[in-house]
Order: C-alpha cells, then structure tokens, then sequence
C-alpha cells in the first residue's frame, strides 16, 4: 500500500517534469518560428480580434463596475480620517498598480484563455493540426504563433482600458455621486500617479501576464488528448493555472517593483 | 468575417488602448521622475526627517522643483543625509535654505527650499546648509504641556 | 503506365512505446496505381501512412517516397517532401473557421506567391473535379460528411502531388457518397497520373477501383495481390475478411484469460 502510493507520487513527479520539459520546449519552438506571424500580420490581427475586442465588452463593464465599487468603499474608509479628497489617490492607485492588470489578467483567461484552448484542441481532435503538418505548413508557426503575440498585445490594451475605465467609474461615483471635490479628486490623483513608477510597471505586469495566459491557454490546447474528455479537462485547466500564474507572477513583480517605494 | 471590418475593430481596439493609456499617462498621473540628466543633486542634512520618504516632493514657492532622491543616516554626525534631485530649469542661490514641512495637519510631508540672496548658485554636489528639521507633533504638544506646567507653577 | 516504385518500405519495425504495431511491413506502390492496405480496424494501418508521411519515423526498416527515405530527412527536407503529397483524413480534417474555397487554396496561398486571380482559378477547378464548385462559399459545418470528405479531396490535390494518401476515405459514408468517393480516387489517379495509397476496411468498395493490395493483420503483411486475386483467394484470412465473417482466424475476443478464469469459476471464494 505504502510503496504503490510512493510509485503513484514518483510516477506523477516524473510526468510533471516531463510535462514541464515539453511546455519548455514548446515555448522556445513557438518565439523561435515566431516570423510568420509578423510577415503576416494580418493572421495576428485576426487573433487579436478574436482575443481582444471580443473581450472588449467584459473588459469595459467590469473596469466600470470595480472602479465605481472602489470610489464607493474608499470613501467609506477615508471619510472617517477626514481625507476624502485622496479617494482619486486610492483609486488610481489601486487600478493602475494591481487591480487592472491583474482582473483584466483573470477575466482574459477566462474569456480568452480557455477559447484559445477549446479551439487548439479540437483542431487538434479533428486532425485538422495534423493536416496542416501534413501540407508542409507548420502549425506551431501558422496557428500557435500569430495567436500568442496577438494575446501578448491584446493584454496591455485590455489592462489600460480597465484602469481607465475603472478610474472613470471612480470619477463618476466620488465626484458626481458623493460630491467630492472634482479639482482635489485629479490633482491627488496626478500628485500621487507616477508615470513610471505606476503607470509604466503596471504595463509591464499586464505584458507579462499576457505571456503567461497565453502560453498556458498555447500549450494546454496543443496538449490536450484529442477527446471531448481531454479538451474539456484542458480548458478548465487553462483557467485555473493561468489564474493562478496571473497572481503569483503579480505578487512576484509587486515585490521587484515597488520595493524600497514608501 | 470580411477582412477590412476585422482589420477596422483591431484598429479601433489598439487606438482605444492607446488612448486610455495616454489618459492614464496625462491625466491620472504625472512625469514626476526627474530624470537623471535634466538635474543637478543637492545634499542636504537635517537632525531630524520626521515622516518624510524618498520620492517626496521637493517643492518652492509650492511648485515642485524636484523630488528626494535618495535618504541615509550618516552614522558619523548622527544626521539624515537627504539627496534632492533639482531639475535643471530652477536654480537657486547657494544660501537657500531647506525646511521639512507638512502639507496640512496630517498629510505628507516635503521639503520646502527658501531661496537666499547669494550671487551664486547651487551646482551638483553642493551641499544646503541651513536646514530645519520636521516637526514632530508629539514633541510640540509636550513643549505645549510642559509650559503650561511651568506657567502653572507657584512662584 | 510508367512502372516505376514511388513508395518502398523495406523491413519497418514501429511502436508506441513498449506497445509493437508494425512488425516487419513490406510493401510497394507504383506510380499511377490505387494501392488498397487493408485491415482490421487498429491493426497499424493508419501508422503506416503516418510514417510515409514522415509524421513517425521508423524504429527500423526504411520507408522509401521517390527515393528519399523519409525517416532521415531533416525538417526542411521533410516539408519538401510532404508538398508532394496529399492526404485525405478520415473525416475530413477541413478547417472549420474558413470557408471551401480558402480550405482549397490554403496551400496555394502557403506555398506559393500566386495572384488570386491565378487561385482562383485553381481552385475553381480542383472544386469542379470534384463536383462542388457550387459550395465554394459554404462553411465546412455546412457540408454533409461525404462533401466534405470530397472537398479534403479538392485540398489534398491543389498542389498536384505524385502521391495521395487517403486514411479511410469511406467511412461513415452513405452507399451512394460510397460509390461517388470511389470512383473519384480511381478518376483523379488515371487524368492526373497520381499515384493513390488507401487504407480502408471496406473491402468490396475498394477491390472495385485498387489494382493492388496489401492485408495487414497484427504488424505483417499476411497477403497481397491485384484486386481478383485477392476475392479467388482461399487464404483463410482474406476470406473472412472479404466476407465479412464473425470469427476465423481473425478472432472475435480481444485477448483475454479464459473466460472461466475471468469468472473465477473453480475459485473458492473466500
């Protein structure tokens, strides 16, 4: 009993690495055949139609929705040390630096993630990978690439348009709903918003975010087993480690980022 | 999907990012670094900072000048060394002198420059040498206590 | 009819891991000839297109296409070579997120720098070989599974190949797409002088239009011959196989323990 749970634990070990090697593998084939999808731009902006504007709508109304929540309960909060006019501050800050990327991070792998998934793999079921290969186009280039660089781009874009729309949705609560002071609202804001402290750290978070979504999305569809069960099961998967690399790498660069600032 | 249309949403899509980070850049937040190059450091050294973080402003008149570069406790004269970092445009003379102050009762604190009337001007790694420390509200309101005591007292 | 080898496969050995599936295959295809390999569902022959096509390489043995063997060419040797084939997947493999008409011209587009007003044209044509010039514009979920086994078909040819390979091409088809597809195969191979690989289990489908075949049980070669050998043939094999008997000595039961001890008769329990 002992000794087959630890052959069940060394066997799972020795497949995780092996998966990890493969996903490794992967990922330097996909930068390195990475050229057709910048000669043929146009197969990377149709993925980025399909990873980015149609995640515009649920990038937009959720940015709104947290951004009005923020104005609301860091108002709360600050008016009970007589500092509302910082709410700009808090939201801003909260949105640029974390918030942003990392929702907008989350809602793209679930929205555009798991789509990425569900269709490399049931290409890959319906052989339609394998009759690529088989037609001298390689699909790591042709179908892989254009769809990595175009989540690499999307993200950014998404990131900024939820902070924007977040701090939009604090503006509309706190000034016009509660009656902050307008003047005071922006000039905390710009006082406290530090181009590249903030705005340009949390670009880069929401860049490396979109790597990581992607490569995972990438990844789990190219290695799904060519089933309903298997391209099912790797969807879900796709969601949850994505999710989860969204806030581990987020604490990781938070920690690179803002240390030694207050 | 007809190409042109798609090709017009990604279009319309990575303009809107741009704007909204342009929004962000211009009105959300400001460049507040002051770079490197457009700058000359001042060293100046206080007895006491009070609450005040690197980054902070360097502000006179109220219009900010610069920002503190950099803080550290020379261990030889027991004083803060603070580094601010001045942009280039605003010179002052070499007798100005620095002060912690507190923008309101509670907020942050900065470093307020009161120019002097010297011919001539600070230059890179000069040093500011009449400077006045934060004031620490609790040693105020002991002074405070501590006089009232005194008044208090028979004669 | 020219008589020369177009694919030669001298001696393969092949399995997935520990699992042997080909066990010693020879088999040969000439140019302008319907090669039927026929079998037992799961008995290797989807592999051994698999290993023509240079997506596997052989664990020995060498597999031979207009005399290059595939299994030691390098990527960009190997993708030379795979412009030269086609390949008809079981159902299809269309791809589902364009249309007919840039399933036909994908490899045109891909491989070469053709107006497209030129692949227009070819395509157009490839899809009239066929008979479906009129569902160009269609979407491949809107085709019926023989149509879009027709217009995989259409693609496989666009490049005009030496050799095409077809994994199964009547599968799930109804009696009259049966007919169509096969007739097809055996037309497109005499007026474009390509030279046709079917792997099948249908036999009386294919022994109308093959002139040779090859019978593949457990990993060997167990007959072979032109289509008229093979029905008079008295080979067990081939006879329960072509008549489609139940059991012979193609048998019934995967393998297993005696059914008696699966059931654990004569066990005492405990």
């Amino acid at each position: 009993m002992l000794r087959r749970s630890i052959e069940g634990l060394g066997q799972r070990t020795i497949e995780g690495v092996w998966r990890i090697g493969f996903a490794a593998r992967f990922f330097g084939a996909m930068l390195l055949h990475s050229g057709t999808a910048f000669r043929r731009f146009g197969l990377t902006i149709r993925e980025m139609y399909f990873s980015g504007v149609l995640s515009l709508i649920i990038i937009l109304v959720s940015g709104l929705f947290v951004g009005m929540v923020l104005g609301l309960q860091g108002y709360e909060t600050l008016q009970r040390y007589g500092s509302e006019s910082a709410l700009g501050t808090l939201v801003a800050l909260s949105l640029v630096r974390e918030l942003g990327p990392v929702l907008a991070g989350l809602l793209f792998a679930s929205r555009a993630g798991s789509a990425i998934t569900a269709e490399i793999g049931l290409m890959k079921a319906t052989e339609q990978l394998s009759a690529m290969e088989m037609m001298a186009v390689d699909p790591i280039a042709r179908v892989v690439a254009p769809r990595f660089w175009a989540g690499v781009i999307s993200m950014p874009v998404l990131a900024a348009l939820f902070s924007a729309m977040g701090i939009f949705g604090g503006y509309l609560v706190g000034v016009h709903l509660i009656g902050v002071d307008e003047g005071s609202f922006w000039s905390q804001m710009q006082g406290a918003v530090d181009f590249e402290q903030d705005i340009l750290n949390g670009v880069i978070k929401s860049v490396v975010f979109g790597i990581a979504i992607t490569t995972i999305a990438l990844f789990e569809g190219y290695d799904a087993p060519p089933t309903a069960e298997g391209v099912s099961g790797a969807t879900t998967r796709t969601v949850v480690t994505s999710s989860l690399a969204v806030l581990a790498l987020d604490f990781v660069l938070t920690a690179f980022m803002f240390r030694g600032i207050n | 999907m007809n190409r042109t249309v798609l090709d017009l949403w990604v279009g319309l899509f990575v303009i809107a990012g741009i704007g909204s980070l342009l929004f962000l850049a211009l009105k959300v937040g400001s460049m507040n670094t002051v770079k490197a190059g457009n700058s000359y450091e001042v060293v100046a050294r206080f007895d006491n900072i009070g609450g005040l973080k690197p980054r902070a402003p360097v502000k006179s008149a109220g219009v900010v000048v610069g920002r503190v570069a950099d803080i550290r406790f020379d261990n030889e004269t027991y004083e803060a060394a603070v580094t601010l970092r001045i942009d280039k445009r605003y010179a002052f003379p070499k007798d100005t002198s620095a002060a912690i102050m507190t923008s309101g009762l509670l907020g942050e604190q900065y470093i307020g420059l009161e120019a002097g009337g010297d011919e001539q001007k600070l230059k890179d790694k000069d040093r500011i040498t009449l400077t006045q420390s934060a004031v620490v509200l609790e040693n105020l309101i002991g002074q405070f206590i501590y006089g009232k005591a005194q008044e208090g007292a028979p004669q | 009819m020219q008589h020369d080898t177009l694919v030669e496969i001298r001696d393969v050995v092949f399995g997935y891991g520990a699992r042997p599936v080909l066990k010693g295959i020879n088999l040969t295809a000439r140019r302008g000839q319907v090669v039927a390999i026929m079998g037992s569902s799961g008995c290797g022959k989807t592999t051994l297109l698999r290993l023509i096509g240079g997506q596997a390489r052989p664990g020995q043995g060498s597999v031979r296409v207009a005399g290059e063997s595939v299994g030691e060419l390098d990527r960009a040797g190997l993708y030379r070579l795979r412009r030269k084939m086609g390949m008809l997947f079981q159902f299809g493999a269309l791809f589902t997120d364009i249309p007919v008409f840039d399933n036909v011209a994908f490899q045109l587009r891909e491989h070469t720098d053709l107006p497209e007003d030129a692949i227009r044209d070819l395509v157009l044509m490839k899809l009239h070989a066929v008979g479906l010039r009129g569902a160009a514009d269609l979407m491949p979920s809107e085709l019926s599974g023989g149509m879009a086994r027709r217009v995989a078909l259409a693609r496989a040819i666009a490049l005009d190949p030496m050799l095409v390979m077809y994994d199964e091409p009547f599968a799930g088809l109804d009696p009259i797409s049966l007919g169509v597809t096969g007739n097809l195969i055996r037309r497109l191979t005499d007026t474009l002088g390509l030279t046709s690989l079917v792997v099948t289990h249908d036999v009386q489908e294919s022994l109308k239009i093959v002139d040779y075949v090859y019978f593949v049980s457990e990993g060997v070669i167990v007959a072979e011959g032109t289509a008229d050998e093979i029905r008079a043939s008295d080979l067990p094999y081939v006879h329960q196989f072509v008549h489609g008997e139940a059991d012979g000595p193609m048998p019934f039961h995967y393998p297993a323990p005696t059914y008696a001890e699966d059931l654990r008769l004569g066990v005492q329990r405990a």
